[in-house]
């Protein structure tokens, strides 16, 4: 594409977030640091990648989630929020303590979706462990299989309370 | 050391560092927008700093005092770029020359202690930061010595107030040939001294594409506030110079609270300009291959060159 | 005062042979090592005598035909007898610890005290006989220490050819170069030299000779290849003498040509100069750049700073050649002050480097790593020595490199073609210089001291014993001292290059007259100090509040394999940049692939091998060397041990000496 073609195309597009809906409760014992920023660590600990696409969803331009001040880090080092997805299956339990063994503090632990909450619709599998907080501690869940975006950008504005 | 100087510095570094991450968060802001988003707005870079110094920093295994000094010379470097370089006014210090050489210097000690924090780690990403930023460094430098160079050949000086200073007094040269070939090489030097794009992106999560994040993948809490806080006074301190390079005009020359005023407000203004530009440039750039990035710089260099000749010839004999 | 001193150098260095020869073993390291030191310590207070204006000859009579010996206290000289002294005396302290096996053996330390006081004399020497004595004494010695090890590596003895080579080379290139000067003035005393109207070939071909004979002795390119051999393969003291003093003698005869003896040259004589530096400084600071042995490093390193000085010579002798001769004065005392700078820095980093040979047994970066927890000492000497290297603010190499910038940068006055085009790409290499330069000392020290240990030897490294620890805590302060109160070298810089004005401001701060530069770190220093305070001080309140926690393993994705293979090394540190320049550097390079035998898509082991070779030894050197070897080859048909065939020689000279008589 041109770079004309680009500008045209950026003006005829204009905004494509929608409004911000109200703004809702703010999560109880949440560290008052966070407020209005928070990095988020995302770990995939057994997911079928429906959670993925949601969370993609969220951080897109429509729900631009980082307006409310939150942004996926590269590292935990940076992150104050372990967003966990999925059933936690043998391999990523060790990975998944490290991970947030390596989150400085405060810090907050979140399991997104149904399979993170309760193993969800691969609770007999073979090689799962058990739920998110079979293993760590959970600060929030955030229900849904998968949650749409919604209700992952109405969790995330729990913690920055913005 | 003249108490008008150190009065200066001093509002010049609180001037910086309120606005540096303003700065940094009308980039992101205007990159938001031109994406048809909504955006965190611009005071987003303060509330992250300001969280970072109230979280904990981790030590690994094997890390050093590096992890700990490191971040703190970064930001002590950039101050002092604060203080160096003509950004609210033009009153350098009688003993301490706001020479070319000695801000380069200064911005080098930042550059050092950025990859050794990185080399530190004992990462492979961390390495792989540091060599790349030490490689686009050393490839800088040459870029940014002989542009100065060019600008210092007319007045007989390379202290940047003195540059800064004969370019409000002749406003000629500021649209010189000269002037504008300097601005031009030294914006990609400092394009590629503060991990913009094409050199860098800022805003990558792919580890194997970084240079200035692989560095600082390791490190947390205050230490990464201050490296965060030193790279965005960095980059607001060389925007700055160059803002005052391209228009000198409102830079304060005595210490008066209304010269002063006049000089944080164009400052203001020749940083909101300027930053508007990069983001908007940002947006339309992809990054380029790393082992692009030397035509890049070599490319700026040979403008450098060509205003350094070119100042030769129109300097009246 | 001046011969007394001459006299107490010359006496100190019999002594310390005597006493090389008569003590044991157990105490030798000591005693000699002191009385080493001495002859330094002698240099020391004998330069600084004659920078400081004292004037004095001593002459020897012999029974020669050309006279007797002469030294003389010149101001050039004594800066460099000083800078050799210090260097000598630190080295000396730092040997007693270092010397193990055929270092510590009668005859290093005898070699060691003859070397250290020939270098001091060669800068005093008034005469081209006393000149070439003391020159020729220096490279014998020098070849002695360098061969030290040869029994232990076959390398030195390779090292020991080339550098005996080429150091004889550059004797024979000075022999012609000031027989002609000799021959033309009809004298043999360097002050005669100095007031004669040359006839301008035979003063070319005497300026090209001497230049050349004198840039082998510096490591310039091309003549540099002993460099990188003979600095690694010799004992670390010694390496910091050769390196930090003896390349010196190369940039004081430099200086002597073209500041005294053949002053208003030709304008191309100043461009060969500058080119060879310019060449020198690029190439040198490439090689260092990709080198991962730690002392060829140190060694390339060593080119660039000689190739940085011979460029400052050669813009000081354009300049004056177009009538600016205020800043070429201010080039030649960058040069000066570049001498003491990389003296400083260079001894620290050799010294470091060998202590980090002693505690590991290893000069490969590659394996190395971790060291500054293990040896806290030398870690932070050897990052000072960095610091200098790299010509970052604070230390005495920023203060050099600051006033040869400000030379060049100031050498636009008038308008001369030339001179337009030559500063700008002047100012061009030296930035690149100084910008590799900041890599390559970045890879070394982060390397070799930070993150994890790369070998076992390295895991297990001790700091050095007490002698070494002083030793290169004093090099590294006088890095660091020399660098924020530069007023007191500067002025003897400009003593000795015979410039009067060049002051110091403030806290013993530079003053640039004539192109009106100040400097003065100690101020900066105090500045940078007050913001640290205020950074230092943000930074405890938040520690106050969080302090650091220990995590167990570094972040890898989650991962444990956070082996200590898995950190960059200094071969990938340099990998972009040796990619970068490849049509200058040619590396070699070897991927070896091993399958697994059950299925070829499967990689065993990935092998990976870069060699980076000397482009001017394979493009010049060794093709002379063939060219040699293969006339040797067919002279030595010429001995085939039969008598009438040597009767027949004997019978064919004869006649052609007939003929040749009788025309």
């Amino acid at each position: 594409m041109s770079l004309w073609g680009a500008f045209r195309m950026i003006r005829s597009t204009g905004r494509i977030a929608e409004p911000a809906p109200p703004a809702p409760e703010i999560m109880d014992g949440r560290p008052v640091e966070l407020s209005g920023t928070v990095q988020i660590r995302h770990v995939d600990a057994g997911s079928c990648n429906g959670c993925e696409i949601e969370i993609g969803q969220a951080f897109g331009p429509v729900y631009d989630l980082e307006r409310y001040g939150a942004r996926l880090v590269a590292s935990p080092r940076h992150a104050d929020v372990v967003l966990v997805t999925g059933v936690v299956t043998h391999n990523m339990v060790e990975p998944l303590r490290r991970t947030i063994d390596a989150t400085p503090r405060p810090r907050l632990v979140i399991a997104l979706g149904d399979c993170a909450r309760n193993r969800g619709m691969f609770a007999d599998a073979y090689g799962v462990v058990g739920s998110v907080s079979d293993v760590v501690h959970v600060d929030l869940e955030i229900p849904g299989c998968p949650p749409e975006p919604e209700a992952i950008v109405r969790a995330i504005r729990s913690v920055t309370g913005t | 050391m003249s108490a008008t100087a150190a009065s200066l510095a001093f509002i010049q570094i609180v001037v910086m560092v309120l606005l540096t991450p303003l700065l940094i968060g009308l980039i992101r802001q205007v990159r938001s927008l031109l994406e048809g988003r909504a955006g965190a707005g611009v005071l987003q870079p303060w509330r992250d700093i300001r969280k970072l110094f109230g979280k904990e920093p981790l030590r690994a295994p094997g890390m050093s005092w590096v992890q700990a000094v490191g971040p703190v010379v970064l930001a002590t470097s950039s101050l002092l770029l604060c203080a160096l370089i003509p950004l609210v006014g033009t009153v350098a210090f009688p003993l301490i020359p706001d020479d070319l050489f000695v801000v380069v210097g200064v911005l080098l000690v930042g550059t050092v202690a950025l990859a050794l924090v990185g080399l530190d780690t004992g990462t492979a990403f961390g390495g792989m930061g540091s060599s790349r930023h030490m490689m686009i460094a050393a490839l800088v430098e040459p870029t940014v010595l002989v542009a100065i160079y060019a600008l210092s050949v007319p007045i007989g000086s390379s202290a940047l107030s003195q540059i800064v200073n004969s370019k409000i007094e002749s406003p000629v040269t500021v649209a010189s040939p000269v002037s504008l070939l300097v601005l031009v090489a030294l914006s990609i030097a400092v394009i590629a001294e503060t991990s913009r794009m094409p050199v860098d992106n800022p805003a990558t999560h792919l580890e194997l594409t970084m240079v200035h994040e692989a560095m600082v993948l390791e490190s947390s809490g205050r230490d990464l506030a201050w490296l965060e806080l030193g790279s965005w006074l960095r980059l607001g301190a060389l925007l700055g110079l160059i803002g005052s390079l391209a228009i000198p005009w409102g830079l304060a020359v005595e210490i008066a609270p209304i010269p002063l005023l006049v000089g944080s407000i164009m400052l203001t203004i020749k940083l909101t300009v300027l930053g508007c530009i990069l983001a908007i440039v940002e947006v339309f750039l992809a990054k380029l291959r790393l082992f692009r990035v030397p035509e890049l710089l070599a490319g700026s260099f040979v403008l450098a060159l060509l205003a350094v000749t070119a100042s030769y010839l129109t300097v009246p004999a | 005062m001046i011969a007394s001193g001459f006299l107490a150098q010359v006496a100190l260095m019999v002594i310390a042979i005597v006493i090389a020869s008569v003590t044991r073993a157990r105490y030798r390291a000591l005693v000699c090592g002191v009385a080493v030191a001495l002859i330094g310590v002698a240099g020391v207070v004998t330069g600084a005598l004659a920078l400081g204006g004292h004037q004095g000859t001593a002459t020897v009579p012999v029974a020669l035909p050309m006279g007797a010996l002469t030294l003389e206290a010149t101001p050039l000289g004594g800066l460099f007898t000083l800078v050799v002294g210090a260097v000598g005396a630190i080295t000396a302290i730092y040997a007693i610890g270092y010397v193990h096996g055929p270092s510590a053996s009668r005859t290093s330390w005898i070699a060691l005290a003859v070397f250290l006081t020939s270098m001091q004399l060669v800068p005093a020497t008034a005469d081209v006989v006393s000149f070439l004595l003391a020159w020729e004494l220096m490279a014998i010695a020098s070849t002695v220490l360098v061969l030290t090890e040869h029994a232990e590596r076959s390398n030195v003895r390779t090292a020991a050819v080339w550098y005996a080579a080429m150091t004889q080379v550059s004797f024979s290139l000075l022999l012609i170069g000031f027989a002609i000067l000799s021959a033309q003035v009809g004298s043999t005393q360097f002050g005669d030299f100095s007031s004669t109207q040359w006839n301008p070939v035979a003063a070319s071909v005497a300026f090209v000779t001497l230049v050349l004979g004198f840039a082998t002795k510096a490591g310039i390119v091309p003549m540099h290849v002993w460099l990188p051999r003979a600095h690694p393969e010799a004992p670390s003291h010694v390496s910091a003498l050769m390196s930090a003093a003896m390349v010196k003698m190369g940039v004081y005869g430099a200086l002597l040509v073209t500041t005294r003896f053949l002053v208003d040259g030709i304008v191309w004589w100043s461009l060969l100069v500058l080119a060879l530096g310019m060449v020198s400084a690029i190439y040198g600071i490439l090689q260092a750049s990709v080198a991962s042995d730690i002392k060829i490093l140190l060694a390339y390193s060593t080119t660039e700073n000689i190739g940085l000085m011979f460029l400052a010579i050669g813009s000081a002798s354009l300049l004056r050649a177009y009538g600016i001769p205020g800043t070429a004065q201010v080039a030649i005392a960058a040069c000066l002050l570049l001498v003491v700078a990389h003296a400083a820095f260079k001894t620290t980093l050799f010294l470091g480097a060998g202590s980090i040979l002693r505690a590991t047994g290893l000069r490969d970066l590659d394996r190395l790593g971790g060291l500054g927890s293990r040896m806290p000492v030398t870690s932070l000497t050897f990052g000072i020595g960095a610091l200098g290297a790299a010509a970052l603010p604070f230390t005495v190499g920023f203060v050099a490199e600051w006033v040869l910038l400000q030379a060049l940068i100031h050498g636009a006055g008038s308008n001369n073609r030339i001179l337009a085009i030559v500063m700008p790409v002047t100012v061009g290499a030296v930035a690149l210089t100084a910008g590799l330069a900041l890599m390559t000392f970045v890879k070394a020290y982060g390397i070799a001291f930070l993150a994890r240990p790369r070998s076992d030897a390295a895991t297990g490294a001790k700091e050095t014993p007490v002698s070494m620890r002083i030793a290169m805590g004093a090099s590294a302060a006088l890095v660091i001292a020399l660098g924020l109160v530069p007023g007191l070298a500067a002025r003897a810089a400009a003593t000795a290059g015979g410039l009067s004005d060049v002051g110091s401001v403030g806290l013993l701060g530079i003053d640039l007259p004539g192109i009106g530069a100040l400097l003065d770190p100690a101020w900066l220093g105090i500045l940078s100090g007050i913001l640290a305070i205020a950074v230092i001080g943000v930074s405890i309140r938040a520690m106050r509040k969080r302090p650091r926690r220990s995590v167990d393993l570094a972040w890898v994705g989650g991962g444990v394999r956070v082996s200590p293979r898995m950190q960059y090394t200094a071969t990938s540190y340099a990998e972009p940049l040796s990619r970068i320049f490849d049509d200058s550097l040619r590396p070699q390079r070897d991927v070896i692939v091993t399958h697994s035998s059950e299925a070829r898509y499967l990689v065993e082991r990935i092998q990976y091998r870069q060699r980076v070779s000397d482009v001017f030894e394979g493009r010049i050197y060794q093709p002379v060397i063939a060219v040699t070897e293969r006339l040797s080859a067919a002279a030595r048909n010429l001995q085939n041990g039969k008598i009438h065939f040597y009767l027949a020689y004997s019978f064919i000279a004869l006649l052609i000496i007939l003929v040749v008589v009788t025309q």
